[in-house]
């Protein structure tokens, strides 16, 4: 049988940061992460994780009437729910968010566009 | 003298920014390297002498105190910084002048749409017209620590969702410029007509707004809306001095002292506004500009040309297709034709439930019932806009007005 791709998404309390680099938690937490990471590697099951930027660093598309709208954050719209995901690598902010725009999640609902940390991919 | 000596570097404060943002590709690191070096100007240039290019004065101090946070930075995580090196090799000539170019991108930066709009309010003050945390909190009545989470957070996301420190293409100003020009027209909001709070004009943002304005035009001038907002902003703030009586309580337009507004503003309004218009590019701002100054340049208030009024505000709903414009319109052309006619537009848009939350509306309502000889509904109409919580001294204003009618 062919497999299943699964998207776990990983949630954090609201507001919480990660620890500060160099600290004995930022170890730890890393240490964690890397057990769990590394488990599912050897199993061959992994494909990609990264963590992600604070929820305060998105930046929500909507396309309406053919004109993009911004918003500062993820989008406060209860009636929405995650229904897709892309990844992309751009300059900056404004290339993504022009390729967000082209996604026709955006005029449906929107696009929230959130940095990924650049963390060293699992070897 | 420290106190010309802080104007100086305050001068320079946008394009040392700019340029240290340039060098160093942070803005936070940029701010506060800048903010050290002001701080350092302040001590030794009353010693010293004011050096011959402030300037490039401040950029190099401040990259110097970049370099070293940067190293100390390096020290604490233990490794190499890679943007260090790249820092280290960038050499400033000693001629340095400012770059428009630079001083551009650092506006357009803390103005990018993906931001919070009061954010890019607050870090345009900070990071542009170079007011302390402190001022920018005070302007806004919220408490200081407030507004520093405001501007780290902001910041933080220029940082971590990369919007970078660059000029706009020429294609990408149309959409970029609108929230450009609306950060500096709120700021002069804010300073002209004081949401909140005991003072109704607070002069320090006005004049703020104006130089920020003034700045923007004279670096984009094939663009007639920088030159409307800079038009709007000084046939407009003009009339400072006679909006207030001696008691600080609002002076309505057509009983202000017109022998008071600065005509010396008023005339560069105009021509500012006239040159744009030659450019033959419309626009909201160039619209709200000729506005102003059909009130500005007239010579009473009986010869304000209201049908000319009336019609502006009719091309200015095709930008903004608001019931406040409606609002306006509305009183315009209560002015041409009678209040009757006004209250015809006002009763139509009264009904919208945002529009009926704006204490204006009321005021405006009351005013035109009172002039229609209607003087319960004006009370009812002047009750109305006390509920809605105006400022303290429209609040006198209304109180005074409401008291005439119940005395007649």
């Amino acid at each position: 049988v062919k497999p299943v791709k699964y998207l776990f998404l990983l949630n954090r309390a609201a507001g919480a940061e990660l620890p500060e680099s160099g600290t004995p938690e930022y170890a730890a937490t890393m240490a964690a992460y890397g057990a769990a990471v590394e488990g599912m590697q050897k199993a061959g099951v992994l494909v990609d994780c990264a963590p992600l930027y604070p929820a305060s660093a998105s930046t929500t598309v909507r396309v309406r009437e053919g004109e993009v709208l911004l918003t500062d954050g993820p989008s406060a719209e209860i009636k929405e729910e995650l229904g897709g995901y892309t990844v992309v690598e751009c300059a900056d902010l404004d290339e993504a968010l022009r390729w967000a725009a082209t996604i026709p999640a955006a005029r449906d609902a929107s696009v929230e566009v959130r940095p990924v940390v650049a963390v060293q991919a699992p070897v | 003298l420290s106190r010309t000596i802080g104007e100086l570097a305050r001068d320079q404060w946008w394009s040392a920014v700019a340029a240290v943002t340039r060098l160093t590709g942070d803005l936070g690191r940029a701010e506060d390297a800048v903010q050290e070096a002001c701080a350092a100007a302040l001590v030794q240039w009353p010693a010293e002498g004011v050096p011959a290019n402030p300037f490039g004065w401040l950029v190099t101090v401040a990259r110097r105190r970049a370099i070293d946070e940067l190293r100390r930075e390096a020290m604490r995580a233990g490794k190499e910084v890679a943007a260090m090196r790249g820092l280290g090799e960038v050499s400033l000539p000693a001629e340095a002048a400012a770059d428009p170019g630079d001083e551009l991108s650092l506006i357009f930066l803390c103005c990018h749409p993906a931001l919070d709009p009061a954010a890019r309010v607050a870090l345009t003050l900070r990071c542009v017209a170079g007011l302390t945390t402190a001022e920018i909190a005070a302007a806004f009545l919220v408490p200081e620590a407030t507004m520093a989470k405001r501007l780290t957070r902001a910041k933080a996301k220029i940082r971590q969702a990369r919007i970078r420190f660059r000029l706009p293409a020429p294609g990408e100003l149309p959409p970029r410029l609108p929230s450009v020009l609306r950060v500096i027209y709120l700021i002069f909001t804010e300073g002209h007509m004081a949401s909140r709070g005991p003072a109704l004009v607070r002069g320090d943002l006005c004049d703020t707004a104006l130089r920020l304005a003034r700045s923007l035009a004279s670096r984009l001038p094939q663009e007639p809306e920088a030159a409307g907002l800079l038009a709007l902003l000084l046939l407009t703030d003009a009339r400072r001095p006679a909006r207030l009586d001696e008691a600080g309580d609002p002076v309505l337009l057509a009983e202000q002292d017109r022998s008071r507004w600065d005509r010396q503003m008023i005339a560069e309004g105009d021509a500012v506004l006239t040159q744009a218009l030659r450019l033959g590019r419309p626009g909201p701002y160039q619209v709200h500009a000729a506005i102003a100054a059909c009130h500005s340049t007239a010579a009473s208030a009986e010869a304000t040309d209201w049908r000319q009024i009336a019609l502006l505000y009719s091309e200015l709903i095709r930008y903004e297709p608001t019931p406040v414009i409606e609002a306006n319109r509305a009183v315009a052309v209560a002015m041409a034709e009678g209040p009757a006619a006004g209250l015809v537009i006002l009763d139509t848009i009264a009904h919208d439930p945002q529009l009926g939350k704006w204490h204006q509306l009321h005021v405006a309502r009351g005013e035109l019932l009172r002039r229609a000889g209607r003087a319960a509904e004006a009370a009812q109409a002047f009750r109305a806009a006390l509920e809605l919580e105006p400022s303290a001294p429209e609040r006198a204003y209304v109180t005074r007005r409401l008291q005439e009618l119940t005395a007649t």
